[in-house]
């Protein structure tokens, strides 16, 4: 599979049309991967959807005791595998990026598999169909990119962690890397008076933070 | 008599629940044995989508990715839609209301008494004592079926539709400047446009997929001019933004259209030959100067300059507006002058160049072309022109001197149902209590009828209120066609059969038609044949439909109107040639700035605006019941700027008590910066008492007759609550959409 995912948060105008499409994905009917975040409503209506992005070394295959993750041949990294997840959820604790989820009542992990059963048959996984605005997009590379303003990056810095992805940030910077840490691509852009400000985060914000994030069902 | 005595009751046995997954649970195992392709039953974007069928029942959506308009994106409503279909609340039999209680009952003893109940009205106090209100998210069949109705079926002048809540003061300005009503444009000229100019629209959560345009344009280079007082998803990747105090559009587009002629933006070729009454309108801009804008509008000189300049130098440019500058009693006004800056710089009628309303509803546009509204006869003909009346009544073999002269807008109605002119009612496609302005009022119209029969297909809370509920289809479960925001007709093919003794909407209108003795009228016995029908009743009008089948409509993807005979490949774009005028110019008009009617003072010193949120559609009678939408956003809340919130000493999550004129209402506090801290907004899809109706004012537009949703005069009271906002987990199956037991 040459395509992949691009993820523009410019575009995102958090619908959550991704998260409601997600369900209807035959690996985990019913179960969304998603989440969209507000960055912060308090200050702007801006979101960010936050799919699995396909890590070339996943860190939750490499944390996983039964190797129960796989990756394909085309880089997706599937779902755990049921016969062998033994539900100790190493890797929905692993994740840099909060991804893969925990089924209490199946005993598994679930993640995003791209829609495989979609995507190998050239279809569009379901949150890149029905995304409004291209916030998030499923094509081949030089499809995608060269239509679009902004840079696709897919190293992202987590300490001392470098992760390469699969998946593109399509990002309005010059960066090749996000880092994570302090304010990743636009460090250094925040004022000190910003900084030192405290700023309390809004309910609905909370909301995300506290259902939507959680890593189990 | 239509009092709403068991509220428990009625709410345990026809919810609204919330229901969140498909008939016989998530399952991956099915056997799909058709796959129904159709359209969205929302908005008006008509996104194309499959249903997956499994033995009648609906049990999934599929991308369709051939309808080019979408290309297979959805929004979180469309995606959910079709969880509606076999809800658990769905009316499966009609009800008639006794002792205050909803009693089963058959379909001949319910329409029986209908008919009974009319008979006696009308006997007793005449023809016009009985009103219908329809709504715009039917098929056009059953649109132009609800006009005729009312006309040839009940002889009464009092029909109306819910466009009168929606995007009339577009369809009045439309007409007033351009001679027909329709957005003058494809959707596909979007991404030619160098720059779009949005006005009071939220399009990011009201029309999603219409994004998808909006940034193919971006990605050509294009910019966009924002006007709405909140930063909206769509305000925040704007160019320039410009965020105006409610209700004072008029002043912002004169000021454009001054800095227009003054630094000669505009196109003279254009004015001279293709309109009429420049001169007066420009003098009129001539004395308004940017800083008298900018006084009256709260936004900065330079801004509205800036504007002005990035939409008068660009070749091609498109002005799209929404229900943000249409909602008011100067509606009609702000329409006009935003399209006097289209006429002016001649950016009408040509790839790239254009105008268009961003109609709300489903079939807003079809809904709004075939009769059901007031003043109009099908083909967006005028029940006071003597030819229109005539040829309408040639098609439909009525004698001239039966039909009835023009009616009144809805929130006349309702106050006409207050005075005991109008004493019954029959709804379809509607939910008063949550839609119309003035939710106190609309109860007293309610409460004082003699006779109120509701069809829907889920118990709405205006349905509540009703002597009989008569349990109607839901989009899946008949055909016919919609015409979408562009002026795209769509066909809706049906996938199940209505659930339990429902029954499909234009059965039982001619059922009740059938019974009161007026069968010669309505002999149809499909869609199809109204369709037939209504080709021909259009005909020669604005909206000519003659040229359409059902076939050459999805074979094509739709086919734009006018289409006036069957080799006529449909009209795309709108005055390429001509305006429809008599003398095929279009008008320019001089509009003074009107401020609301009501504005803030000592007493209710803020302005109140209501609006929408992406997981709720319209009064939410369908949305408010699917659990995903419905965890998103459990709960209207209001937003107010944090200056605003610091100076009334209220805190992000309180609930504080809001009060206007009318009403008031408990509302958790959204503290954001993206609106004006002279401003708050609550959305509006909720009802009873979490409707922000309450609030509204009833005040309207005298063109439109469009209530003034979008601004009022408000105060914030604290309360001292402790009680949180819903949120957290907390509201994975919580609501208080509804009133709650105990």
């Amino acid at each position: 599979m040459e395509e992949t995912m691009f993820i523009d948060p410019q575009r995102c105008i958090g619908c959550r049309a991704c998260v409601a499409a997600c369900r209807e994905c035959a690996t985990h009917k019913g179960y969304s991967m998603i989440f969209v975040d507000y960055i912060d409503r308090a200050e702007t209506t801006a979101t960010m959807p936050t799919v699995c992005m396909h890590c070339k070394e996943p860190t939750c295959a490499l944390v996983c005791p039964a190797d129960a993750i796989k990756v394909s041949d085309e880089g997706v990294v599937m779902s755990a595998l049921k016969p062998r997840c033994l539900d100790c959820r190493n890797c929905v604790n692993a994740c840099p990026f909060g991804v893969p989820k925990y089924n209490t009542q199946m005993h598994l992990q679930m993640k995003c598999d791209m829609c495989y059963e979609r995507s190998s048959e050239g279809l569009k996984p379901m949150c890149a169909s029905v995304c409004p605005t291209g916030a998030i997009s499923f094509g081949k590379y030089e499809q995608i990119v060269p239509l679009r303003r902004t840079k696709p990056v897919n190293v992202h810095v987590f300490g001392n962690q470098k992760v390469e992805t699969k998946v593109y940030l399509m990002l309005p910077t010059d960066a090749d890397e996000v880092k994570v840490d302090g304010c990743g691509v636009f460090e250094g852009m925040l004022s000190r008076a910003d900084a030192e400000t405290p700023t309390t985060e809004s309910w609905i914000d909370t909301q995300v933070e506290h259902s939507d994030k959680a890593n189990e069902f | 008599m239509s009092k709403v005595e068991n509220l428990d009751q009625i709410i345990e046995s026809y919810g609204p629940h919330l229901h969140d997954a498909p008939h016989g649970g998530w399952r991956a195992d099915r056997v799909i044995d058709r796959v129904v392709p159709t359209h969205c039953p929302y908005c008006a974007v008509q996104c194309g989508m499959n249903l997956l069928v499994e033995q009648n029942y609906v049990v999934g959506v599929e991308p369709r990715y051939d309808f080019p308009v979408n290309e297979g994106r959805l929004c979180p409503k469309g995606v959910t839609a079709y969880l509606q279909v076999h809800h658990p609340d769905r009316l499966l039999y009609p009800l008639i209301k006794r002792n205050g209680r909803f009693e089963r009952a058959s379909w001949d003893e319910a329409l029986d008494l209908v008919v009974s109940k009319f008979k006696e009205l009308q006997n007793t106090h005449g023809k016009d004592s009985i009103g219908i209100y329809s709504g715009s998210s039917l098929t056009t069949e059953k649109t132009y079926l609800m006009g005729k109705f009312a006309r040839a079926g009940l002889g009464t002048r009092y029909v109306d539709y819910n466009g009168r809540l929606c995007m009339v003061s577009a369809a009045a300005a439309n007409n007033k400047a351009f001679g027909i009503d329709r957005a003058a444009n494809p959707w596909s000229d979007i991404p030619l446009a160098e720059v779009l100019l949005i006005a009071g629209s939220n399009c990011a959560e009201t029309f999603p997929v219409l994004n998808k345009f909006l940034w193919q344009q971006r990605d050509n280079g294009g910019r966009w001019i924002i006007i709405d007082p909140r930063e909206t998803a769509t305000a925040r990747q704007g160019d320039l933004h410009l965020q105006l105090k409610p209700g004072t559009d008029v002043a912002v587009a004169i000021g454009m259209l001054h800095v227009l002629i003054q630094e000669n933006l505009i196109d003279q070729a254009f004015i001279d030959t293709r309109t009429n009454d420049w001169e007066a309108t420009r003098e009129f801009a001539l004395r308004y100067t940017p800083e008298v804008a900018s006084q009256i509008s709260g936004v900065p000189a330079e801004k509205i300059i800036a504007a002005a300049r990035t939409y008068g130098r660009a070749k091609t440019g498109m002005v799209m507006h929404a229900r943000g500058i249409e909602h008011h009693t100067n509606g009609v006004n702000n329409v006009l002058s935003y399209i006097n800056l289209v006429l002016a710089t001649g950016k009408i009628g040509a790839p790239g160049r254009g105008y268009g309303t961003i109609t709300g509803q489903g079939n807003g546009q079809g809904g709004r072309e075939h009769g059901q509204k007031a003043d109009q006869l099908p083909g967006q003909r005028s029940i006071t022109n003597p030819a229109h009346r005539k040829h309408v009544c040639e098609v439909w073999d009525l004698p001239e001197e039966e039909l009835p002269q023009a009616g009144v807008s809805v929130v006349e109605m309702f106050a006409k149902m207050r005075e005991g002119e109008i004493r019954g009612l029959l709804s379809i496609c509607n939910n008063v209590m949550v839609s119309l302005p003035d939710t106190n009022d609309v109860r007293r119209s309610l409460e004082g009828l003699d006779f109120y029969v509701c069809i829907d297909f889920f118990m709405s809370e205006g349905a509540r209120y009703a002597d009989v509920v008569l349990p109607g289809s839901a989009w899946s479960e008949d055909e016919g066609v919609t015409c979408n925001s562009e002026g795209r007709v769509v066909k809706i093919n049906k996938a199940n059969d209505p659930p339990g003794e429902a029954r499909v909407d234009w059965w039982i209108i001619q059922e009740i038609a059938r019974r009161m003795g007026r069968q010669k009228y309505f002999n149809f016995d499909s869609p199809r044949e109204i369709f037939d029908e209504l080709r021909r009743a259009s005909r020669g009008g604005n909206a000519d439909y003659y040229g359409m089948n059902w076939e050459k409509i999805e074979r094509n993807n739709g086919i734009f109107w006018p289409c006036p005979a069957e080799d006529h490949p449909g009209t795309p774009r709108l005055f390429e040639d001509r305006f429809y005028h008599a003398d095929g110019k279009a008008k320019f008009h001089t509009i003074e700035y009107t401020p609301p009617k009501e504005v803030p003072d000592d007493e209710f010193p803020l302005i109140l605006t209501s609006g929408r949120v992406v997981y709720q559609y319209l009064s939410g009678n369908q949305t408010r019941r699917i659990g995903f939408l419905v965890e998103q956003c459990p709960e209207p809340y209001v937003e107010v700027h944090p200056e605003t919130a610091m100076r009334l000493k209220i805190n992000d999550g309180e609930r504080v008590r809001v009060v206007s004129r009318r009403g008031e209402g408990v509302f958790p506090v959204l503290v954001v910066r993206t609106i004006r801290p002279d401003t708050i907004f609550i959305p509006y899809h909720w009802g009873e008492q979490l409707a922000v109706n309450q609030l509204t004012n009833p005040a309207l537009d005298p063109v439109s007759k469009i209530p003034e949703f979008k601004a009022c005069a408000a105060r914030i009271e604290k309360i001292h609550s402790r009680q949180l906002p819903i949120m957290g987990r907390q509201r994975k199956g919580a609501s208080l959409s509804e009133v709650r037991k105990g």
